[in-house]
């Protein structure tokens, strides 16, 4: 189809973003209204993208591609398949509730509102590039807006930690860069299908292209996967690459927490499976060992350090470390091995960790959501050992995030589930070991999710809550598209899985070389 | 059978001019006896000038060869353009007299400006060690007595004084080289001493070291500069003007002449590494001393006078490598160098005289930020000096672009001299520093809240006994002379800064008569 | 017609000096812009002319025939380019100095004279010609910093032309001896560049002629002059002496000194302290410079210090571009010649001009509790965007020069490529110190509200809105760039590179 769908879509926060600069300064309620309505009106076309996706072919859809430094062998192309297109529905779902979660935001809600929006905008550019050389240059202007964002309306050390987070991605950034531009000496092209498609050849074309006397082809194709994986790895993050994220999350206003974990950190996953799998699937395997450990260790640690946390934004945010990594290890377990016998094992793999993604931007985002306006309510206290008793004040209140916590746990019913469960299935199988060490994760999020509720709603009547009232009516409409989602995502995941079974058995054919 | 008409029509310039001092002689004792020491300096100087452009005139019509007596007078296209040269430095020099009122003695100080020119007329048109030798006295005793003029200013007199006996032991030195040389050829004609000269033999380098010295010091080459910074301080600005540009021309032009036609055969060479014994190493080792001493030592002096003297040591330096080379380019770009040279230096003293009238002094400070006085006079000395320091698009530059092309062409092969030319260079690149040290002074630095004195000081200087702090002193038995004829030296200087300007985008205006001339 | 951007800016100049003092500055100031924007506008129209790349001939005169010089002037996609650039900073340069009050004839004087003579540089094709307007830049240089300056700026206008006059004499003693050892016939770039000197004349020549345009263009050690000179400059002469002079000493190192003396970049026949090249040595120098002024730009504590060291970095790259001598590489450094010719234009006018000038101070400790973020918003997104520009940001033109740049390094010098990947992380980091220090520190709450700024003036926002635009159309769109840039690197004038090891 020669309409520009993607370049719009991409357009569409951008108008939204000039037209927040435009509104009149005077009125508060105009900049949040205007928001939340363009929001929707984003996700309305994200989903009219979904409808007219064809499921029945795996291959890349809404294709624009045009020239654009010839010299360089760099297209303007643009195209999405299942992957894509999951990362986009998720960002478009994610956004209107980091906007709802920043409803009374105070300062210059004009200026807060458009920076999101051109966060969006950077994030859907970043899902529908094919090329590095435009992917490369969303994804690190999506650092601006969310430094911003963070800088300006955040906490007391908001300083430090926006530009904690701003260094550890520029570091994995550069990293990133140097390494595709080896990429490109060596293979001479920018477009990631193209690269995909050469499988095994990547290392015979770095031996070919780079000489480089002090290496052998196969180390300094080590050296250049390493280069690519920490611009991902500290993205996700990974543990030991993490160190930014506490710090960010629990500094920034809870809406912008929200769009951070929702969407922010699933574009650091999308490029293990858009890039770094299909390209360096050899080296992956060479590696397999440490980096199944390194899965494994975010997995298990992040769960134990939000068990210890006090501060409830800091444990939702190392459970969101957590709640990532089971898609990392499923991706590092889909290269383990070429065994056709195994072929349903790495796609229920697969599509678990795409239903994972779907299902923790969802949660999390609502999670988030909940918590500000558990802030709102209590003046900004978010210790867990402010809150105890809510129950019987906020009775909507505690059954609606009870419902949000018990998805992120994993309950049978919502959300979470049917993803856990998919990876499981599928990883176990093919890594054995690192999945039953794994399993530990899960029950430390389950002891420390019901430790939040226990804390939070049960429980003797805290002081300070003695005002706290219960969702207002605009909160529970606002509330109540995102935990209907949860529960028809958990029942019939079917809806979504439905759309990506054929991108799914066809990257895993790419995979398979 | 000498032919006295051939001998006088080749020395009608000369003789017009010494008709024109005795004229003016006449005019000054007769006419002018009870008007002001300015009005008769204006009339001797128009009358000066205008002999001089009569002579001009005169040499423009002459055509053709002449060669009287084996060398002793010649004419020559290319010895014609020189002499229009010097007379035309001559009458700028003259114009900068006017008005001034530094002597009462008016009359005898432009006929010994106008014995100095003749003699560097003669200077130039022979090729004879003895007319050479007698040309050279004619016009150094006029510059001893000329720099001496200003009898209220002993400092004046002592620098004269310097001046005189250096040139005196010079000139012996000059005619002690001479004798060697006839002795050694049986005759004076340069092309003749050049036929029976073959051998350096030791009796020959004492003599190419005894003209070095004599000619060095007329050029004021290091290390025979001694008496160049105090004269250039000390002596009226007419004066030093005369001496740094014209006499310049002229004792280049014999010196290459000397060397390049009489020591034709015994040059040797300067090659780096390939040292041969001859004159040319001799010059070498000059040029260099002087391109060192020159820029360095130029870099402490506070006083733009003595900078100016250690600048045109500088510049011989320089000057003398077109000597190294001594083939027709070098003695063309020599030509052009000594020319522009001289137009920037003598623009140079004409600002520098407006601006000692204006505030008493040379000394760098007490010219502190006086471009707002005089926009258009430090625009002019900007044009003079960044031409000097080889600032393209003027004179200066191209003088020098075409001199280290003439010297690095005279030897084929792979550039032995290439040497010097990096010496040259780079010491060149030094030279900026000083005087765009003047210039900052002018333009830069915010001038004195009091000026010591506009108008009332008479051309003279006063140094003070350290020579290193600026103090203006004032000389209390000097009567407050005024100096009418800023105007006219204004003039002057920007025609000059014009000259200097359009010869250094048009070169050629210059080049090509000299090359042609040479060629013929 | 190119011709006229030199011809038009003299008379300017000219015209400028025959007005008396006390002239209306508005007067002098509309015709400063005038004079800019009409040789902008030639610059532009020739751009959007001469698409193939090639070099034309735009005047050629015989000039002083006894040394076959010509007045040759010549463009080629290079040339062009790098015109359009100096068009584009001069009308920016002129806008930002709208408000110089003292000797404003003068000042804008100087200013034309200086872009008349980097355009002729640009425009030579006589390489007399070329030295002879590379020389006519020191002068009006020097009166610029030490007449209208800040700190020091006597010494650092001083220093600034003592460094280019001694660099320009280097070059001097090289295209004399290349102009003999041709047989003294003309001093054309073709001609030069076709006689062929022997190998062991080049290998002499070509560093001394190189070090002598690249003293000028920064490579360490010889940038000490860059940071004082920049600092003591006024802002409209920092722009054009970062953004456009020093890209003169680049383009003679491209033009010049590799076009002639190709073989100098050979191989050695042994090595020595571990260098085999030339190529080699000034490499990894530039590389030095890199990293060296990016680590002490992080350490400034005056604001305008900070730029000054990012300038000598950012010429780093531009020289370690040229030395890779692929096409990529060397299409990256002249592509990096123009974005920072942009970018740095734009630091200096919003350090300078923006907040010198209002807040009268350039220490960043002092800075930052003036909450400069909130009085002078207009500055604060302008130096973020030209600071992400400066960076690298993607989407601006930097991250194009430094994409290819390091492309070209990975083929020529793998290890130096990682170098420089250090070096860009630093340089994020120092503009987001600078940045973080003087626009969005803490604001002192004890101290009493601060008195309002001056709004930015219109002239500042034209020019700043210029300077992006600029940088986000090569940033987005290089290929309009490199349209010309590399048949012009492909032509014959360059077939001695070529076969030098062209990779």
């Amino acid at each position: 189809m020669s309409f520009p769908a993607l370049t719009i879509l991409s357009l569409l926060p951008v108008g939204a973003a000039v037209l927040m600069l435009l509104l009149p300064r005077a009125n508060a309620t105009l900049p949040r209204v205007t928001a939340g309505t363009l929001s929707l009106l984003i996700l309305a076309y994200t989903l009219l993208l979904w409808l007219r996706f064809d499921s029945t072919c795996g291959t890349f859809q809404f294709e624009e591609r045009h020239a654009w430094i010839t010299a360089l062998h760099v297209e303007y192309r643009l195209a999405i398949d299942g992957i894509s297109l999951v990362m986009l529905l998720l960002t478009a779902i994610v956004i209107p509730i980091g906007i709802a979660a920043s409803w009374r935001t105070e300062r210059r809600p004009s200026l807060y509102f458009a920076l999101i929006f051109l966060l969006q905008a950077t994030m859907f550019g970043t899902f529908t590039a094919l090329n590095f050389f435009h992917w490369f240059i969303f994804w690190e202007l999506s650092l601006i807006p969310a430094f911003f964002l963070i800088r300006l309306w955040g906490g007391k050390r908001a300083g430090r930690a926006a530009t904690q987070f701003l260094v550890y991605t520029m570091v994995g950034s550069v990293t990133m860069l140097l390494s595709f531009l080896a990429i490109y000496v060596a293979t001479g092209s920018f477009d990631f299908t193209e690269l995909a498609g050469r499988g095994a050849g990547f290392l015979p074309a770095v031996a070919a292209n780079l000489g480089w006397p002090y290496l052998t082809p196969g180390h300094l194709a080590l050296l250049i996967f390493a280069g690519t994986f920490l611009g991902f790895a500290v993205k996700v993050p990974l543990i030991p690459f993490h160190t930014w994220l506490p710090a960010t999350y629990t500094e920034a206003p809870s809406g912008v927490t929200a769009i951070l974990t929702g969407a922010m950190s699933k574009m650091g996953v999308y490029g293990f499976l858009r890039i770094l799998l299909p390209i360096f699937a050899p080296q992956i395997r060479q590696l397999i060992t440490p980096l199944l450990w390194l899965s494994v260790a975010t997995i298990v640690l992040s769960a134990f350090a939000a068990f210890a946390q006090k501060d409830i934004k800091r444990i939702f945010a190392y459970s969101s470390i957590n709640h990532l990594g089971y898609c990392l290890l499923a991706g590092f377990a889909l290269v383990r091995t070429s065994n056709p016998a195994l072929l349903p094992e790495q796609y229920a793999a697969l599509s678990g960790i795409l239903l994972q993604l779907l299902s923790h931007a969802l949660t999390a985002a609502t999670i988030f959501w909940f918590i500000s306006l558990l802030e709102f309510r209590a003046n900004g206290d978010r210790f867990l050992s402010d809150f105890g008793g809510l129950r019987r004040l906020a009775p909507v209140f505690a059954g609606l995030m009870g419902i949000a916590l018990f998805s992120s746990l994993g309950l049978p019913g919502l959300n979470g589930f049917p993803a856990e469960f998919l990876i499981f299935k599928g990883t176990f199988p093919l890594v054995p070991w690192a999945t039953s060490i794994s399993v530990l994760g899960l029950l430390i999020t389950a002891i420390f999710i019901l430790g939040v509720i226990q804390q939070v709603f049960t429980g003797p009547l805290h002081a300070n809550r003695a005002n706290f009232f219960d969702l207002t009516g605009a909160e529970r409409c606002a509330l109540a598209p995102a935990i209907t989602l949860m529960f028809i995502l958990g029942i019939y995941p079917q809806l979504v899985l439905s759309a990506l079974n054929r991108t799914v058995i066809a990257y895993m054919h790419q995979l398979r070389f | 059978m000498i032919d006295y008409r051939e001998l006088l029509s080749l020395a009608i310039p000369q003789i017009i001019l010494v008709v024109t001092a005795l004229l003016l002689m006449a005019v000054d004792f007769v006419a002018l006896r009870r008007a002001s020491t300015a009005t008769r300096f204006t009339t001797a100087s128009v009358l000066g000038s205008l002999g001089c452009a009569l002579a001009i005139t005169q040499i423009a019509m002459t055509h053709g060869q002449a060669n009287l007596f084996d060398g002793v007078l010649m004419g020559a296209p290319f010895v014609r353009i020189v002499q229009i040269a010097i007379l035309t430095l001559t009458i700028a020099t003259l114009l900068l007299a006017v008005g001034s009122s530094f002597t009462r003695h008016v009359a005898e100080y432009v006929l010994l400006v106008l014995l100095a020119t003749a003699g560097m007329l003669f200077l130039v048109a022979t090729h004879d060690l003895l007319v050479i030798f007698i040309s050279i006295e004619l016009l150094s005793l006029s510059l001893y007595i000329l720099s001496a003029f200003n009898k209220q200013s002993r400092f004046s007199w002592e620098a004269a004084l310097k001046y005189f006996l250096f040139g005196g032991m010079s000139a012996a030195f000059l005619l002690y080289g001479f004798s060697i040389l006839y002795g050694l050829s049986n005759s004076t004609s340069l092309p003749e001493i050049a036929t029976a000269i073959h051998v350096v033999s030791p009796l020959l380098i004492i003599s190419i070291v005894s003209v070095t010295v004599g000619l060095g010091f007329k050029v004021a080459a290091a290390p025979f500069h001694f008496w160049a910074p105090d004269v250039y301080q000390a002596a009226p600005i007419p004066s030093a003007a005369f001496i740094a540009s014209g006499s310049k021309v002229a004792s280049f032009i014999v010196f290459f002449q000397l060397a390049a036609i009489g020591l034709a055969g015994t040059q040797g060479t300067a090659n780096l590494g390939h040292f041969v014994r001859g004159w040319v190493p001799v010059i070498a080792i000059v040029a260099t001393v002087s391109m060192l001493l020159g820029n360095l030592v130029a870099i402490r002096q506070r006083s733009v006078r003595r900078l100016l003297a250690y600048s045109a040591v500088a510049h011989a330096g320089y000057m003398l490598l077109a000597l190294v080379a001594h083939n027709q380019q070098s003695l063309a770009s020599l030509v052009y160098y000594v020319i522009t040279y001289s137009v920037a230096t003598i623009g140079a003293f004409a600002v520098l005289g407006v601006m000692e009238v204006q505030t008493g002094s040379d000394f760098l400070p007490e010219l502190a930020g006086i471009s707002r006085r005089e926009p258009v006079l430090s625009f002019c000395l900007g044009l003079f000096l960044l031409s000097l320091a080889g600032i393209p698009p003027l004179a200066g530059f191209f003088g020098k672009f075409y001199l280290f092309v003439a010297v690095l062409q005279s030897t084929p092969g792979s550039m032995p001299l290439l040497w010097l030319v990096i010496l040259a260079i780079s010491t060149s690149a030094v030279s900026l520093y000083y005087y765009l040290r003047v210039l900052k002074n002018i333009y830069v630095t915010l001038p004195r809240a009091a000026a010591p004195g506009d108008g009332g000081y008479s051309g003279q200087l006063a140094i003070p006994e350290s020579g290193e702090r600026a103090v203006a002193v004032v000389d209390l038995d000097s009567p407050r002379a005024p100096h009418s004829g800023l105007g006219l030296t204004r003039l002057v200087a920007v025609i000059l800064a014009g000259i200097v300007v359009l010869l250094g985008f048009f070169p050629s205006l210059i080049v090509n008569p000299i090359l042609n001339a040479l060629a013929n | 017609m190119l011709a006229w951007t030199i011809y038009i800016s003299f008379l300017g100049a000219g015209a400028m000096l025959l007005l008396p003092n006390r002239a209306a500055k508005t007067g002098v100031r509309c015709l400063a812009l005038f004079t800019a924007t009409a040789g902008f506008g030639i610059a532009l129209s020739a751009f959007l002319r001469h698409r193939t790349g090639e070099f034309f001939t735009v005047t050629d005169i015989d000039w002083i025939p006894a040394l076959g010089i010509h007045y040759h002037l010549a463009a080629d996609g290079i040339s062009l380019s790098l015109v359009l650039l100096t068009g584009i900073v001069a009308v920016a340069g002129v806008l930002f100095s709208w408000d110089i009050d003292d000797r404003t004839n003068q000042f804008f004087a100087f200013y034309l004279l200086l872009i008349g003579a980097v355009y002729g540089v640009f425009l030579s094709y006589d390489l007399f010609l070329l030295f002879v307007f590379y020389e006519i830049v020191i002068i009006p240089k020097y009166f610029l910093i030490a007449n209208w300056g800040s700190t020091r700026r006597e010494y650092g206008a001083m220093k600034l032309a003592i460094y280019s006059f001694v660099g320009s004499a280097m070059v001097l003693v090289g295209l004399i001896a290349a102009f003999v050892a041709a047989g003294s016939q003309s001093m054309s770039l073709d001609y030069l560049a076709g006689s062929h000197f022997t190998a062991a004349f080049q290998l002499v020549a070509f560093p001394v002629v190189f070090i002598g345009f690249a003293i000028l263009a920064g490579l360490w050690p010889f940038h000490t002059w860059a940071p004082t000179g920049h600092v003591a400059a006024p802002t409209a002469a920092s722009m054009l002496l970062a953004g456009v002079v020093m890209k003169l000493g680049a383009y003679g190192c491209l033009r010049v000194a590799m076009t002639l003396f190709p073989l100098g970049l050979q191989p050695w026949s042994h090595h020595v302290l571990g260098f085999a090249s030339w190529r080699e040595v000034f490499a990894v120098l530039a590389v030095v410079g890199i990293i060296y002024g990016a680590l002490v730009a992080l350490v400034q504590r005056d604001f305008k210090f900070v730029i000054g060291y990012s300038s000598v970095s950012h010429m780093g790259f531009i020289l370690l571009g040229l030395m890779t001598i692929n096409l990529i590489g060397v299409s990256g450094a002249i592509i990096q010649m123009i974005s920072h010719g942009l970018i740095a234009g734009l630091l200096f006018a919003v350090v300078g001009r923006m907040v010198y000038a209002r807040t009268h101070t350039r220490e960043l400790n002092a800075l930052g509790p003036m909450n400069l973020s909130r009085l002078l918003p207009f500055a604060a997104v302008t130096f973020i965007l030209a600071g992400m520009a400066g960076m690298g940001l993607p989407g601006f033109s930097g991250f194009v020069a430094e994409l290819m740049i390091v492309l070209g390094a990975w083929g020529a010098f793998p290890a130096l490529a990682l170098c420089v990947g250090f070096g860009i992380l630093i340089g994020i980091v120092y503009v987001w110190r600078a940045m973080q220090k003087a626009f969005f520190a803490e604001p002192d709450r004890e101290a009493p509200p601060p008195h309002s700024l001056q709004p930015i003036s219109l002239p500042e926002k034209l020019a700043a809105f210029l300077l992006i635009a600029s940088s986000v159309a090569v940033g987005l769109y290089p290929q309009m760039v490199l349209n010309i840039i590399q048949p012009a690197l492909n032509s014959p004038l360059f077939a001695g590179l070529r076969h030098g090891g062209w990779q």
